[in-house]
């Protein structure tokens, strides 16, 4: 009944179709919530005018969600899911499908590009409290996307067939292995076969082409919904909820519809511009987002000598490789792995700051975020070299490889970040907040 | 069933290896050679495909290159089919070559690699893949102890024989031993031509560990072509491989410029954008 009790839209603005435009949106309305979803997403949803730089990195991941998507529609077309065939079909599609190469490289590029935007804006997150209460869920979903995403990246890295496909996959499948008691039963179940063959590609084909998006949108869609419930973050961490003018809107929110659609338009374009040199003049990202040995096919016999994920994998394969075995078992180093990704989920409670950003938080939180960026980025740049890189110190510590001795600290102080966070963001010196955001 | 006897025999072997002097080497620097190539340089790409199907395209397939594609380095068709194709083969198809794989495993050790994208897979911290191939092909020299004769100082006991020894001539490997890091280091950069520099650690009988340096530099022999004109082919013909490896990389790098242009077009539209809508937001 609600629907017939909704007003008739009307469209305002001059031109010859406005009586039959306003017609149908009205027909439409009447059958569909169009206008209150967008009052309530985009028109009149309130977002706080002080957005700084780190707010474009929510919009640019959901840009190159849609890039992905599009793109990967297109190779879909082109692409042979067959072990004998994959690695012909990708060069097909670089040689003989028209712009096939844009499109391949685009979804290439797109992949590092997307696991930078989460990156930054997961930092965004870790600097303005945005995990904090009432932003749990918020967080949660995030995390899921994040998640998913790695899931994503992983199965599509299979794809190309190429050398570091395959064993970055054996590699990977083998860590389930290290499972007590299941581990092999189970390796061998994920692979379906006893090596990663014709069936792992298959089925990887199979969760990144439809089962990980799918799931992907939906936790998107979840994401953005517990936003706008909630009202978004700023970089002050004030609630503009609290503050609301006469017209029972907040004082320092503007509508997201055209104020930040127009801002995260040019936020698009810049970042279309870094997109397109990286693209167009150097889309092998210097051996980082295209390896140089996945141009060899992926040969099932031939170990390559030093095996290593790609770059966004590369600070959690660090601490996977700075556990040392216990028990004749690398299973602790894959827990920690596990723990280390999955340790963000807790945030919201570790955090026991009375206030929410960065900006108003003492040294020690600070000092303590610098430290894990720091940590963050050293372990990814040791988890894409061998561990000898840094040669190795003397007998007086038995002769171990300074990189392992370097991410084992960066491990522990990684895991010390959290760990420590209920106790160094509860006595920490915060400045006052102010009531209303700067601007 | 196997004896206890050969047990013990094997046990036997495996310590008298151990007790014999043992040379560890470690490989302390090999300097790439630049490939001074230019990919718009139509002649240096033609003279290069033209050796890439003389030489390299009996043993080695470029399976994922067509024929015809070469229309992209200024060859019409039937220059294609008239100079370039000796098997038959439809202008439009693959590269591939008869040679059977399990025959190609029997005689080389390995099958000889596809070449079509072999300058991408190439690629290293060292230098590019092309720099790499430039001085693969540069680095052969005489070795009776391989079974091809020939060995390699970029790519050590390659199953690949010298397929351009005529003409480069047969070039061979000077070593030259030195106690003194920095001395073998100076000879090193000294090098006229393509060069390694070994680390040996040797011990000796004693047990004691000594080190040495060895500076491994190929000495040119006489071949057909003079030194600078092989190097020229070489050239030439990594070009070509280099071009293969991406087809579409000049096109590429034009589209690059226009879609920067149309972004910065784009770019001066959306910040007005923003501007005008900001201007009222206090």
């Amino acid at each position: 009944m609600a629907a017939a009790e909704k007003q008739p839209v009307t469209i305002t603005c001059a031109g010859p179709l406005n009586g039959v435009a306003s017609g149908l949106l009205t027909w439409v309305d009447q059958r569909f919530p169009l206008m209150s979803s967008w009052r309530d997403h985009l028109a009149e949803y309130y977002a706080p005018k002080n957005f700084n730089f780190w707010y474009y990195f929510g919009s640019l991941a959901m840009f190159v969600l849609v890039l992905q998507i599009v793109t990967g529609i297109f190779l879909t077309m082109n692409y042979k899911p067959d072990a004998t065939q994959a690695f012909a079909s990708v060069e097909y599609i670089m040689r003989d499908v028209w712009g096939g190469w844009i499109i391949r490289y685009l979804h290439s590029t797109g992949a590092s590009a997307f696991f930078i935007c989460v990156y930054l804006h997961m930092f965004r997150g870790l600097m303005y409290g945005s995990y904090r209460k009432p932003r749990e869920l918020v967080w949660i979903f995030g995390m899921l996307i994040y998640l998913c995403l790695m899931a994503e990246a992983f199965f599509g890295y299979l794809l190309p067939w190429g050398q570091m496909s395959y064993w970055g996959a054996q590699v990977i499948i083998n860590l389930f292995a290290s499972v007590p008691v299941i581990g092999p039963d189970l390796s061998e179940w994920i692979r379906g076969d006893f090596v990663v063959s014709d069936a792992t590609l298959n089925r990887f084909f199979a969760f990144h082409v439809i089962a990980i998006p799918l799931v992907l949108l939906g936790l998107v869609a979840a994401h953005i919904l517990a936003l706008h419930e909630v009202g978004s973050n700023n970089p002050d961490g004030v609630e503009i909820k609290a503050n609301k003018g006469a017209d029972g809107h907040p004082v320092d929110g503007i509508p997201f519809h055209p104020y930040y659609t127009v801002k995260d338009t040019l936020g698009v374009v810049v970042f279309l511009m870094v997109f397109s040199i990286i693209m167009f003049f150097l889309p092998e990202g210097g051996g980082y987002f295209l390896e140089y040995n996945n141009f060899i096919p992926a040969d099932p016999l031939k170990t390559p000598p030093h095996i290593a994920p790609v770059w966004y994998f590369t600070p959690f394969y660090s601490i996977l490789r700075a556990v040392p075995p216990m028990f004749n078992s690398q299973f602790p180093g894959v827990i920690a792995m596990g723990v280390s990704t999955l340790i963000f989920f807790l945030l919201p409670w570790l955090d026991r700051s009375p206030v929410k950003s960065i900006r108003y938080k003492g040294p020690l939180f600070r000092a303590a975020l610098t430290i894990f960026v720091v940590v963050f980025l050293i372990l990814g740049y040791l988890g894409t070299e061998p561990t000898n890189v840094w040669g190795q110190f003397g007998a007086w510590l038995g002769n171990a490889d300074r990189a392992t001795v370097v991410a084992r600290i960066g491990t522990i102080v990684y895991f010390l970040f959290f760990v420590l966070m209920p106790w160094y963001s509860t006595i920490d010196k915060c400045k006052p907040v102010p009531e209303r955001v700067t601007w | 069933m196997v004896s206890p006897s050969v047990f013990r025999i094997l046990r036997a072997a495996a310590l008298a290896a151990l007790l014999l002097p043992v040379a560890a080497q470690a490989n302390e620097g090999m300097r790439l050679q630049p490939a001074p190539i230019n990919s718009h340089d139509v002649a240096s790409l033609q003279n290069g495909a033209k050796l890439f199907v003389n030489y390299c395209l009996n043993c080695h397939s470029a399976g994922y290159m067509r024929y015809n594609r070469l229309r992209d380095i200024g060859l019409t068709e039937q220059q294609i089919r008239d100079n370039l194709i000796f098997t038959g083969v439809k202008v439009g198809e693959l590269m591939h070559v008869a040679m059977d794989k399990k025959d190609a495993k029997e005689w080389f050790g390995a099958p000889p690699p596809d070449l079509t994208v072999i300058t991408r897979s190439r690629s290293s911290g060292a230098g590019s893949g092309a720099d790499w191939v430039y001085s693969y092909l540069r680095g052969f020299y005489r070795d009776s102890g391989r079974p091809t004769g020939w060995n390699n100082l970029v790519f050590e006991n390659v199953g690949m024989p010298h397929v351009l020894w005529q003409l480069s001539g047969q070039n061979t490997l000077e070593k030259k031993v030195f106690e003194r890091h920095e001395e073998a280091e100076a000879a090193f950069i000294a090098a006229k031509t393509l060069a390694r520099l070994d680390k040996v650690n040797e011990s000796g009988s004693d047990g004691k560990m000594t080190t040495r340096y060895v500076l491994n530099s190929i000495v040119p022999g006489k071949g057909t072509m003079s030194g600078v004109d092989y190097d020229k082919a070489v050239v030439d013909l990594v070009n070509y491989l280099d071009y293969m490896g991406e087809p579409a990389r000049l096109l590429r790098r034009q589209i690059g410029i226009y879609a920067l242009l149309v972004l910065g077009l784009l770019f001066i539209f959306a910040f007005a954008l923003k501007k005008a809508y900001w201007k009222d937001v206090h």
